[in-house]
């Protein structure tokens, strides 16, 4: 058995999985073909739905990566082969020939700048070039120069040199050959991705014209890093197009060219590119020509419905057969309108082809080599109930090399991967780690010297801030001794400069003018700490989210805003004061809320990791609505599935189960929390270090809707799924999606019940083949896999009959179903023996809970995880996560997947030996202090105390008392600090000094600022 | 400052509010992040700075700022029920409205607000600093604040 595991793949599901790991104590090696780490994810603009930027959320866990002190980075790297078992596997890797000792390469980029030969560059997906020896993007991790050795003049044909004659660290080294590896390693994790689909292979879509594009290449051509800088051209004739199309399902959904599952993200991203295209550019005018839109996740038909009414991106429910091109050289399509049944041809300047998902050459490889099982799609072979484990026990699978999924449902699976390899080796957790280690903290000198570092974000900062001007005024700031700007000051180099800034200008303080300090505050905290100063010198600016991305069309105000806010960031941290975090122990324990498929599973997972696991179920049994379930959509009986885990549950010593229970109190915080559960009306103390919520959702009831509650023939699904555990003898069973959602009141999709009445219908066709089932939907939203069912239930005879949201169906006593055909234009009327209304999961009585903890909720009342993208079962509060449908619907596989991954990030805390306290804590000025008690009955922590103090003034001696505040205690809220009346409590790092020096701060920046020109003039 | 200078400062229809808002870490702060994710645009008007609690605001910040130039001060936090650390939200609820009475008393009526806002709601962060720029304007530039050279 090993400590140790191998993570192939280095984009974010394998950057997540390796980060876990390398957090709960193994060692772990990061495998990546490419030169650098960071996937697809890293080619990305922007991402759906909070168009968020990609690079911004992904650089802070590329340079957590490359810096951790337990993961070995190992790119430009294949994996040849894998053999051996569970605990102990061999992995050969061969490390390609970079051509440059990466011990020696700085990164500088000479060699690029100097190298004569351009190669077409794949960051930008071949419409630029790079250069032979090259760095794949700004922010790559490791920052090392790779030559490619198919183009380079030297290694081709034996001439130039050049890059080897400018190296200054003389790191290039012609003469590198491959060198094959052998790791040991405990277990293996594979994130293997997605390659993209190649167009090529449609040619009926003239993939060969250059206006013709794909959406990674228009998701290029949107970046500010892209080959345009973000401003959308044309390939053909570099003018801006006016009308773009996009054509979904290309590559995807097409059984003649062995391409039968849905990609599942290409909808969102032809819907997330499309306002970004807007965004830019208000004039254009695009049209996505789709089958269904399938906005199936949390907040995706929101966004959905944005694009149309906010920026009038227009939807064509259509397939068009091709692309034509005419004798000048110019595009068009036609096509019907499936709504209306016209035939129309329309011009385009820009065409996108939506490309699929296909698996990557490496997972079939790998999978070849290494004797792991394939899906019928060329995935890793999972199944429902253990949706990351392979054929192969000790390898696990996660990402897009297991199905088509998005970067959330990614990185949760990245962290269940991880929890699964963690319990599989939790005997040797921590046997190969080491320590991370800073350097001595510098000694810090009298005078503040602040250093200011003014980010572009790339676009996103600099087309709306003028950021050279803010650079020049904050160089008149007081106390400022250095300032410059920086492209994206998150990446790899850009921390480097912050560090040699703080050498070469002996800084002290250090200001980042950029994002929110919510995400990136930790990753300069730590360049500080690297550069040995204490990260509370430390101060963020946040000139993007709170400003150049609200004030878009304000570009000179936003300029004097950001200016006005750099100003207040220098005020404040002129003051700031080194800080020091306290070390406590902590509680090895979990608690787990809900005892449904997901909460048995995160339970199962902790216990299985090695530490303690309390479970509480409101309900009499453990099961949830799993016990309402009769077929999972796979065929398999849910009886089985319950069974293996209600045994496993009751097996594990590390598990305790309250039935009949619900948590009534919770106090304390990460790592050492203390709650009481009532169970059967007994109060049981229930103490713990990290939580996972795990409490479910319900089935919306829909009273009144299709005289449901009045027919007893109308029913719901999950009636229906109950009736079919003993069969129907029902002839006519017509489904109705989409009732209560995807509507006024409730915007969401449900996302799991277009696949439930598919499944239930082929159930339905299979008992009998002559029942007739329709379904009435909206768009069949069977992503991914599932495409599959569809189709079976397409092949047994089941009649989908689209229906406008306008136009919905109406049902007569029950049995007389009448709906528009909307791809038909005309009204079908079905007499049903069933009429089975497909109804949402909603919230269940997550208010509770939301108020124990204190974590948010969102609009629909289900829980908000701490970021959408790259945090999807972590929560802003520390210590606390959430799985499963508590965080909003969700198939089971992935709310399985969900409750290993929060288990993964429970055990992050759980494994650690002390965690630490709050830095910025409240203390007394005992000199000041009057005793009066106001902060002891303030603190919802006892952190302040009343003790006796002896004082001595002048010549007389007396006691008295005065407060002192517990730091391990205390979370820095200063709630105390402001209700002293005698102004002796210090609230560190937000002090009355630091805050009133802002306020001060805040003034000057605004009044005295003008902008000329191309000059700034200031006066203070 | 040169009047030529004066004359150049951005001001559209002549004068336009200055607001400091405390935000909480937790929520408001949050929220204030997710109107910019979003992009809701929301007049340039206000300036954000960061406090880990409601609670922490004291009334002589309040005081202070608009003594030194703002126009509006608004102080945001979680939903009652929601603040991270329990109650205080609570407490500055209390301190906040007893601020505002003192406030009254010096003709500062309208200048200090308390607002909830929720990390989920960043529409509703663009909004009130939309609703509160405007009331600021219908009561004009703040008289008390003393103008720095």
């Amino acid at each position: 058995m090993k400590g140790s595991v191998a993570v192939v793949g280095g984009g974010i599901a394998g950057i997540q999985a390796a980060l876990d790991l390398a957090d709960s104590g193994f060692k772990t090696y990061l495998i990546e073909s490419r030169p650098s780490i960071g996937g697809v994810m890293s080619q990305l603009d922007k991402t759906f739905p909070t168009n968020d930027c990609a690079m911004c959320i992904l650089s802070p866990k590329l340079v957590e990566t490359g810096r951790h002190p337990n993961i070995e980075l190992l790119s430009y790297s294949d994996v040849k082969s894998i053999s051996g078992k569970a605990g102990d596997f061999k992995v050969k890797v061969v490390k390609k020939a970079r051509y440059v000792d990466d011990a020696k390469c700085t990164g500088c980029g000479t060699c690029t700048e100097k190298c004569p030969t351009k190669v077409l560059d794949e960051y930008n997906a071949g419409m630029s070039k790079r250069k032979a020896i090259y760095i794949p993007f700004a922010q790559a991790i490791p920052r090392v120069a790779t030559i490619d050795a198919a183009k380079c003049m030297y290694l081709t044909k034996g001439k130039c040199g050049v890059c080897k004659k400018v190296c200054g660290p003389k790191a290039v080294d012609y003469e590198q050959k491959d060198k094959e590896i052998e790791l040991d390693v405990g277990s293996v994790i594979l994130a293997t991705g997605f390659k993209p689909f190649d167009p090529s292979a449609l040619s009926q879509y003239r993939f060969d014209h250059p206006d013709v594009i794909t959406s990674l290449q228009f998701e290029r051509l949107l970046s500010a890093s892209g080959p345009t800088q973000g401003h959308v051209t044309k390939q053909s004739d570099g003018k801006v197009p006016q009308k773009v199309a996009f054509i979904q399902c290309v590559g995807s959904r097409n059984p003649r060219i062995d391409r039968k599952h849905c990609s599942s993200v290409c909808c969102m991203y032809a819907t997330k590119e499309s306002i970004i295209a807007k965004e830019h550019d208000p004039e254009l005018d695009i049209t996505i020509f789709h089958i269904d839109i399938r906005a199936f996740g949390k907040n995706f038909e929101e966004f959905y419905n944005r694009a149309q009414k906010e920026y009038g991106i227009k939807y064509i429910n259509s397939r068009p057969p091709e692309v034509i091109v005419d004798a000048k050289n110019s595009l068009s399509m036609k096509y019907e309108d499936f709504n209306s049944g016209e035939l129309k041809t329309e011009n385009y300047d820009l065409i996108v082809l939506s490309i699929g998902l296909d698996p990557s050459d490496s997972t079939q490889g790998i999978a070849r080599s290494s004797g792991i099982a394939l899906d019928d799609f060329g995935n890793i072979a999972t199944s429902i109930a253990n949706p990351v484990e392979t054929s192969v026990p000790g390898i696990y699978v996660c990402g897009v090399a297991q199905g088509p999924k998005d970067i959330p449902d990614t990185v949760a699976q990245a962290s269940a991967a991880a929890s699964k390899a963690a319990s599989l080796l939790s005997k040797e957790r921590g046997t190969q780690i080491k320590e991370r280690k800073f350097p001595e903290e510098k000694k810090l000198s009298p005078d503040p010297r602040v250093g200011v570092f003014v980010c572009h974000c790339g676009i996103n900062i600099g087309s709306v801030v003028n950021v050279p001007n803010v650079v020049e005024y904050a160089k008149t700031l007081p106390y400022v001794a250095h300032a410059q700007e920086m492209l994206y000051a998150c990446s790899s180099d850009s921390q480097v400069t912050i560090k040699e800034a703080i050498a070469k200008n002996n800084l002290n303080r250090v200001v980042v003018a950029s994002c929110t300090p919510r995400t990136h505050e930790p990753l300069f905290q730590n360049t500080c700490r690297e550069a040995g100063l204490n990260p509370y010198l430390f101060e963020l600016a946040n000139i993007r989210e709170h400003c150049s991305w609200v004030h878009m069309k304000e570009k000179e105000k936003a300029t004097a805003k950001a200016k006005g806010i750099v100003q207040m960031a220098v005020a404040k941290s002129a003051l700031f004061q080194p800080l020091y975090k306290q070390q406590v122990s902590l509680i090895n324990k979990a608690l787990v809320l809900g005892g449904g498929v997901a909460g048995m599973t995160a339970a199962l997972d902790i216990a299985e990791n090695g530490y303690n696991v309390t479970l509480v179920e409101k309900e009499k049994e453990l099961g949830g609505m799993l016990r309402e379930m009769t077929e999972l959509y796979n065929g398999k009986k849910p009886e089985e599935v319950l069974k293996g885990l209600l045994r496993k549950v009751s097996e594990n010593k590390n598990i305790t189960v309250l039935n009949e229970a619900k948590l009534e109190k919770v106090e304390g915080y990460l790592g050492n929390f203390k709650g009481i559960v009532n169970a059967r009306g007994k109060e049981i103390p229930v103490d713990f270090g990290a939580a996972v919520i795990a409490t479910g959702a319900r089935n919306f009831e829909p009273a009144g809707l299709f005289g449901y509650g009045k027919d007893s023939n109308v029913i719901t699904q999950a009636q229906l799924e109950k009736m079919l555990g003993k069969g129907t003898s029902a002839n006519t069973i017509t489904m109705i999606q989409c009732v209560g959602a995807r509507n006024k009141e409730r915007e969401y999709c449900g996302r799991t019940c277009c696949t439930d009445a598919v499944k239930n219908a082929i159930r339905i066709k299979k008992a009998n083949s002559k029942a007739s089932v329709y379904v009435l939907y909206r768009d069949m939203r069977t992503y991914g896999v599932n495409e599959k069912l569809y189709e079976n239930a397409r092949d047994l005879g089941v009649i989908f009959i689209k229906y406008d949201v306008e136009r919905q169906p109406i049902v007569q006593n029950g049995s007389v179903v009448t709906v528009h055909d909307s791809m038909l234009n005309e009204d079908i009327e079905i007499a049903s023996d069933l009429v089975v209304l497909s109804t949402p999961l909603v919230a269940g009585e997550n208010e509770e809970i939301n108020q124990l903890f204190k974590i948010p909720l969102d609009k629909n009342k289900f829980f908000l995880e701490a970021h959408p993208k790259l945090r999807p079962v972590d929560f802003a509060t520390d210590g606390v996560f959430l799985c499963g449908s508590a965080q909003a619907p969700k198939l089971m596989d992935e709310a399985i997947s969900q409750a290993s991954a929060a288990a993964s990030r429970a055990c992050t805390i759980l494994s650690r030996e002390f965690i630490e306290t709050e830095g910025a804590v409240s203390v007394v000025n005992e000199a000041k202090c009057i005793g009066c008690g106001t902060c002891v009955t303030m603190c919802p922590y006892n952190a302040p105390s009343l003790y006796d103090a002896t004082v001595k003034a002048e010549e007389v001696t007396y006691t008295t008392k005065k407060s002192k505040i517990n730091p391990a205690a205390c979370k820095g809220c200063g709630s105390c600090a402001a209700a002293c009346p005698a102004g002796a409590i210090i609230a560190q790092h937000f002090s009355s000094k630091e805050i009133g020096e802002a306020i001060d701060a805040f003034d000057k920046g605004v009044k005295s600022i003008s902008i000329g020109k191309d000059m700034v003039e200031v006066t203070v | 400052m040169s009047a030529e200078v004066a004359a150049e400062i951005p001001k559209g229809n002549g004068w336009e509010p200055n607001i400091l808002a405390f935000c909480c870490n937790w929520c408001s702060y949050a929220g204030a992040d997710l109107a910019g994710v979003s992009r809701f645009q929301y007049p340039p008007t206000v300036r954000i700075l960061r406090v880990m609690c409601s609670s922490r605001v004291e009334p002589a910040f309040i005081l202070k700022a608009l003594k030194d130039g703002a126009d509006g001060v608004l102080v945001a936090g979680c939903h009652i029920g929601d603040c991270h650390y329990i109650d205080g939200n609570k407490n500055a609820e209390i301190r906040i409205n007893n601020t505002k009475k003192a406030l009254a008393k010096l003709g500062l009526d309208g200048r200090l607000r308390l607002e909830w806002i929720s990390a989920s709601e960043g529409l509703r962060f663009s909004e009130v600093i939309r609703d509160f720029t405007e009331e600021i304007k219908k009561l004009g530039e703040n008289p008390v604040k003393e103008v720095k050279k």
